[in-house]
């Protein structure tokens, strides 16, 4: 572990970075994940801890969750497990609570979001001073992988729906590979209403509503290297009654 | 003000533009090819909006970037991840 303190340890600016990742039967992502997760802040010198969030996963992500805390330290490996599947906006704000960082990152626990893209965040938050960076699928040279073409006009006409009609000044709203100044991030949370893609949508909305800067990075989003992403007909249906709450309400 | 309400607003104030050109509702008298020109513009508008629609989400469909080096980055660092894990102690 000797090796792992380079030079660029500690940039001393006082800045740290807390990754929340909800987990739900991820045994197999997890390590990949934190692996990635410690490779790109170990090289950008960026302070950092990754807290785990796991509902109560029964294939055992919990204890491969503690090996990795074996591994890599108590201090950069965080546990917060909860008993039960409750969703991702109780898992952010339980996940805050413990968060010993000033900014909060966000993402995918599956490896669709490559931490890789984390110091771009960093970069882009301090050139703008932004409440919160987004990363974007749809603009710049951000891009999906695993998508055929009927999940491709699905995603461009749900986003083009919501653009018409929320005009949110972002580009990408369902997406969550995302940076937060943390109490940002807090205040956002409790005002926020909705489940599944609408909580991440609402959350850009309530935002815009409170004034917060946005910036923006392309992201390359990599969809389910291990098992099947579905968006189905209910999905599609439950997206649309979020989407005209959203219009009706803001 | 609501999204909703903003364009039930804009909706309202275009209506009634319409209608009091094409009714002639004010007794404005103008040249009759502004009642022409306004009477279809509702169905206008509303088809020339579905063609940039289709166009629009047809070129972002098209122009939908596919990240196969990315893809392929990934698959490579799963696999020296795993290594590296398996030789810290990691059992799966």
């Amino acid at each position: 572990m000797a090796s792992r303190r380079t030079l660029k340890d500690n940039r001393g600016d006082g800045d740290k970075y807390s990754v929340l990742l909800p987990t739900y039967n991820e045994r197999e992502n997890l390590p990949l994940i934190v692996w990635l997760l410690v490779k790109y802040f170990g090289e950008s010198g960026y302070n950092y801890e990754i807290i785990v969030i796991d509902d109560g996963s029964p294939d055992g992500t919990l204890e491969v969750a503690k090996q990795l805390q074996q591994i890599y330290g108590e201090e950069k490996i965080v546990l917060r497990p909860r008993a039960a599947k409750l969703g991702l906006g109780t898992a952010y704000i339980h996940g805050v609570k413990h968060a010993t960082g000033n900014f909060v990152i966000i993402m995918d626990a599956d490896l669709s979001h490559h931490p890789k893209f984390i110091p771009e965040f960093i970069e882009k938050q301090k050139k703008g001073n932004y409440d919160l960076v987004s990363g974007t699928r749809y603009s710049g040279d951000g891009g999906v992988y695993g998508w055929d073409l009927r999940r491709k006009i699905i995603s461009r006409g749900a986003n083009f729906v919501t653009q018409v009609l929320l005009r949110p000044g972002a580009s990408d709203l369902t997406g969550s590979f995302r940076l937060y100044k943390k109490e940002v991030l807090e205040r956002l949370v409790e005002r926020c209403v909705s489940k599944g893609y609408v909580f991440q949508m609402e959350m850009i909305i309530r935002a815009r509503q409170l004034r917060y800067t946005i910036g923006e990075v392309p992201i390359s989003f990599v969809d389910r290297v291990y098992g099947e992403s579905k968006l189905g007909g209910n999905e599609i249906v439950s997206f649309l009654k979020g989407l005209l709450t959203l219009f009706a309400t803001t | 003000m609501t999204k909703l309400l903003e364009w039930v607003f804009c909706v309202l104030l275009l209506g009634v533009a319409w209608a009091l050109v094409t009714f002639d509702l004010l007794d404005l008298r103008l040249p009759p090819i502004y009642k022409e020109l306004a009477w279809p513009m509702p169905v206008y508008l509303l088809v020339l909006f579905g063609c940039y629609s289709i166009a629009t989400i047809g070129y972002r469909v098209a122009t939908f970037n596919d990240c196969e080096e990315a893809a392929k980055e990934l698959q490579t660092q799963i696999a020296e991840a795993k290594a590296d894990l398996r030789k810290k102690g990691l059992k799966l």
